[in-house]
């Protein structure tokens, strides 16, 4: 196991530095021009939102529709940061996207409260209404601009920030699921009865599935924010977080490397159909009901192992 | 106006309101009742019903006649949903059941914002009845006929599912659907007519809805939907009357808050009630609570 | 010596039904014994009670002395109760391994930091949880299934491997809920010597539901008959079967 461990970790690192020379070479050399760049951004940041969500969606088998929420927190905690200390920014940033984490993090704690004591559809409803009030009180909030707006924030957002959150996301989240905790929170999923026979505390190991998806929601809030420099409560609709649920359940529910790869698709495909803007919301929506058809129909999902099995081969019952 | 008035008026606000979610919160309450799922895409379906009268009046045909295509193609619409997307997936998860739900919600709006463009349109109002006086305050023909219409809905509904076969087999079906099968009847029809009816209602809610609130457009069903949801359970989800009662409570709360309290902060309250809800007294104020079996 | 299991007046409503009222149990150390009764007369009602799903109406529950009333039930599987169930619950969609090493959790502790950051503890008690999950496994010659998916089992080895799941919180007292139902003659029988193994190598108390009465009185030393809730006999295997009220029970008049 620990032989095994340090080859898959040498495995990993490599790619991850591997990928960073040649993407930032690319950008260097001008190869990807800023607008590129910024698809680029935004497919880290989408990948941290996915990964995220994956936690509570996939592996503890909780809807949650509640993630632009989160993600709002850690947008204007950061940003309120940034704007009012002046410090510099290699100092200023990474406290400020900890501390949007943080507070997110919080959030996620305060809905998970009243979020124990059910399961499915009401859960799901609860983590919905907890998105609707963080937006709503967004809007009344003055000091971050309330409708009209939060400006000014400073684009801190590199390509390196990006990059490195997005890898820290993904190996936080694979070692946590790796681990006793994340088999724990998986237990749940599978049969929460089950689970707390076999002395799992399974109320623990929800808050700690929530707190972690919540934590880099927020997180991803906060690289959005210094890459956009300005903030609406309006960004952070229902909508957005059907949005990044629709890149989880493309991905594959229980699969990190799958919501890698469907948020970087899902990213970089509208940029590249013109027009499929008007069409996005309407393909998403096909997106999820085909999905769970196909999961429970074995025709339809033959078809669809056909169709992704390019990029899904080595890919292991869970990760 | 003096601080009597006012308050009246605001409870005529808010038994219009009231009205209006009860139809919607019926239609979940029943489906909730027989496929123990959130059809998160009932809210749209007051979207399907207000677009179709809306067809209907602008191609020059009589209010009545465009209500009853109205109804009809919303009860059809109601059992193809069910029928594609839900049925397949009765023995899937709840989770999958809700994405579906969602996905549904989702195609219906995004596919009339492109037949229609996401454009507010006029609603042509239909009902042209006198205003009624009492005191110093006049009800528009809007309200009170959303009024009566609804509360008559109610009651005829409430009497089919306690004195009809149909409805008998819809609460066999909802206690039991195992033992209502075995007992012959026929589980699917009754699905199927539950959904019908539900969207028929819903539909009924969208022409009402048109009529106080033009314009429409192809999101207008989604925050009445949750809204209506909240009613549901806050009377308890699977109850009729439970529905009813959530829904005129609910009514009141937010034309109360919006008129005493704040009216931005309107949705954070009806949100936190919600949560509050859910988490103190989960079955709702009529509901019944249900153990998981192990 | 004192006995590892003390019930004592259990009694439990729901709504206005008195499912449960008035039982006592006594299981000794290493002592197999066999709760029976017609069905509905509330046994698997009294397993949920044991194990903290329900919360008893009245009456007492005790393990090696300690008052089990009002804990949870992943504290008392910690405690020392461990159990299966009548309708199958593994974790379908993982590995027969991760089935068990989900209840070997109860025995490391090292913490979220130290498993998202692979400090070396958490690498050492995995180590450790992975070697005894196999070893566990090996009771049933289950080892050589240790990566198929749970829900790729064979019926009666989904049976066993719950047995084995339950077996890795480390339990004083097991509660087998109906674990022979399924099986034919010759599996019943390798389950009846396995349980009797289990006893010696674990040295755990068993508490078993099962309506096989070949399985109850082979291997049972004492045995509980409940009907509609409330004890009807209490004795050895002997006394049972000659007992004219349980013979009633079953029989009819």
């Amino acid at each position: 196991m620990n032989k095994e461990f340090r080859k898959q970790l040498t495995i990993d690192l490599a790619t991850v530095v591997i990928g960073y020379l040649v993407l930032g070479l690319l950008i260097r050399s001008g190869v990807i021009n800023a607008y590129s760049k910024g698809i680029l951004l935004m497919v880290c940041i989408n990948v941290i939102l996915t990964v995220s969500l994956n936690i509570t969606s996939g592996f503890l088998g909780e809807l949650a529709l509640g993630h632009a929420g989160f993600m709002a927190i850690g947008a204007y905690v950061s940003a309120l940061f940034t704007k009012s200390l002046n410090l510099i920014p290699l100092v200023e940033f990474p406290v400020a996207i900890l501390l949007g984490g943080i507070a997110a993090l919080i959030a996620g704690y305060i809905v998970s409260i009243p979020a124990l004591r059910l399961r499915g559809d009401y859960l799901a409803i609860i983590t919905l209404a907890a998105g609707e009030i963080i937006r709503n009180l967004l809007k009344n909030l003055d000091i971050v601009g309330g409708t009209k707006g939060y400006t000014g924030i400073p684009n801190y957002t590199s390509f390196t920030w990006a990059y490195l959150i997005a890898v820290i996301c993904i190996l936080a989240s694979k070692s946590l699921i790796a681990s006793r905790h994340g088999r724990a929170i998986i237990s749940i999923r599978e049969d929460e009865i089950a689970a707390e026979a076999s002395g799992i505390d399974t109320n623990r190991y929800k808050i700690i599935g929530f707190v972690f998806s919540a934590f880099f929601a927020g997180v991803g809030g906060a690289l959005y924010a210094h890459y956009l420099r300005f903030l609406q409560p309006g960004i952070f609709t229902l909508d957005k977080s059907i949005e990044i649920l629709v890149m989880v359940v493309l991905g594959g529910m229980g699969s990190i490397r799958g919501s890698v790869i469907s948020a970087t698709i899902l990213t970089v495909l509208p940029e590249l159909l013109r027009g499929f803007s008007d069409y996005r919301m309407l393909v998403y929506s096909l997106v999820l009901i085909l999905m769970m058809l196909a999961k429970h129909n074995d025709q339809l999902r033959a078809l669809f192992d056909k169709a992704l099995s390019s990029f899904r081969r080595k890919e292991a019952a869970h990760e | 106006m003096s601080g009597a008035n006012l308050f009246f008026l605001q409870l005529i606000n808010g038994l219009n309101i009231g009205s209006i979610y009860a139809l919607i919160a019926l239609g979940y309450t029943m489906v909730y009742g027989i496929a123990k799922l959130i059809n998160f895409a009932h809210g749209d379906i007051i979207m399907v019903g207000a677009y179709i009268s809306l067809l209907c009046l602008n191609a020059g045909l009589p209010w009545y006649l465009a209500c009853i295509l109205s109804i009809l193609v919303c009860s059809l619409f109601g059992i193809v949903m069910e029928k594609l997307a839900y049925k397949p997936l009765r023995k899937a998860s709840r989770i999958s059941l809700l994405i579906t739900a969602i996905g549904v919600s989702y195609l219906l709006e995004n596919s009339f914002q492109l037949i229609f463009s996401a454009n507010p349109k006029p609603y042509p109002g239909f009902i042209d009845l006198p205003t009624l006086k009492i005191g110093a305050v006049s009800i528009s023909a809007n309200y009170y006929v959303t009024f009566i219409v609804s509360v008559a809905l109610m009651i005829i509904l409430n009497l089919f599912v306690q004195k009809t076969n149909m409805g008998k087999a819809m609460r066999a079906v909802s206690e039991d659907e195992g033992a209502a099968r075995l007992m012959g009847i026929n589980v699917d029809n009754t699905i199927s007519l539950t959904f019908a009816i539900g969207s028929a209602l819903a539909a009924i809610a969208g022409i009402l809805y048109s009529n106080c609130y033009s314009p429409i457009n192809p999101t207008m069903g989604s925050l009445p939907g949750i809204k209506a949801f909240i009613a549901a359970v806050l009377g308890g989800i699977g109850s009729i009357p439970g529905a009813v009662l959530g829904a005129f409570i609910l009514g009141m709360i937010e034309t109360m808050v919006k008129a005493y309290i704040s009216s931005q902060l309107l949705d954070s309250i009806v949100f936190a009630i919600l949560i509050l809800m859910l988490a103190l007294k989960p079955a709702g104020i009529l509901g019944k609570s249900v153990k998981e079996k192990v | 010596m004192s006995n590892v299991l003390e019930v004592r007046d259990l009694g439990i409503n729901f709504g206005g039904l008195r499912a449960v009222d008035g039982l006592n149990i006594d299981v000794a150390p290493r002592q197999l014994y066999g709760l029976i009764g017609p069905n509905g007369a509330g046994k698997t009602t009294v397993f949920n009670m044991l194990t903290g799903v329900y919360e008893p109406s009245d009456g007492t529950i005790r393990l090696n002395g300690e008052l089990l009333n009002g804990k949870k039930p992943h504290e008392i599987a910690r405690m020392g109760i461990s159990r299966t169930f009548q309708n199958i619950r593994l974790f379908r969609n993982l590995s027969v391994k991760e089935n068990v090493l989900i209840s070997l959790d109860t025995q490391v502790d090292y913490g979220l930091f130290s498993g998202i950051f692979k400090l070396p503890k958490s690498f050492k008690q995995e180590k450790a949880m992975e070697e005894e999950a196999l070893e566990l496994l090996k009771v049933f010659e289950l080892d050589g299934y240790a990566d198929t998916l749970a829900c790729n089992l064979p019926y009666g080895k989904q049976r066993e491997l719950e047995i084995v799941r339950a077996l890795g919180t480390h339990p004083k007292l097991l509660l087998l809920d109906e674990p022979a139902a399924g099986m034919n003659p010759q599996e019943t029988q390798n389950l009846m010597d396995a349980i009797q193994r289990l006893r010696e190598k674990f040295a755990i108390s068993v508490l078993l539901i099962e309506h096989d009465m070949k399985l109850v009185m082979g291997i049972c030393e004492k045995i509980t008959v409940i009907n509609y809730g409330t004890l009807l006999a209490c004795g050895t295997p002997q006394e049972i079967q000659n007992d004219p009220q349980v013979i009633k029970a079953y029989l009819g008049e």
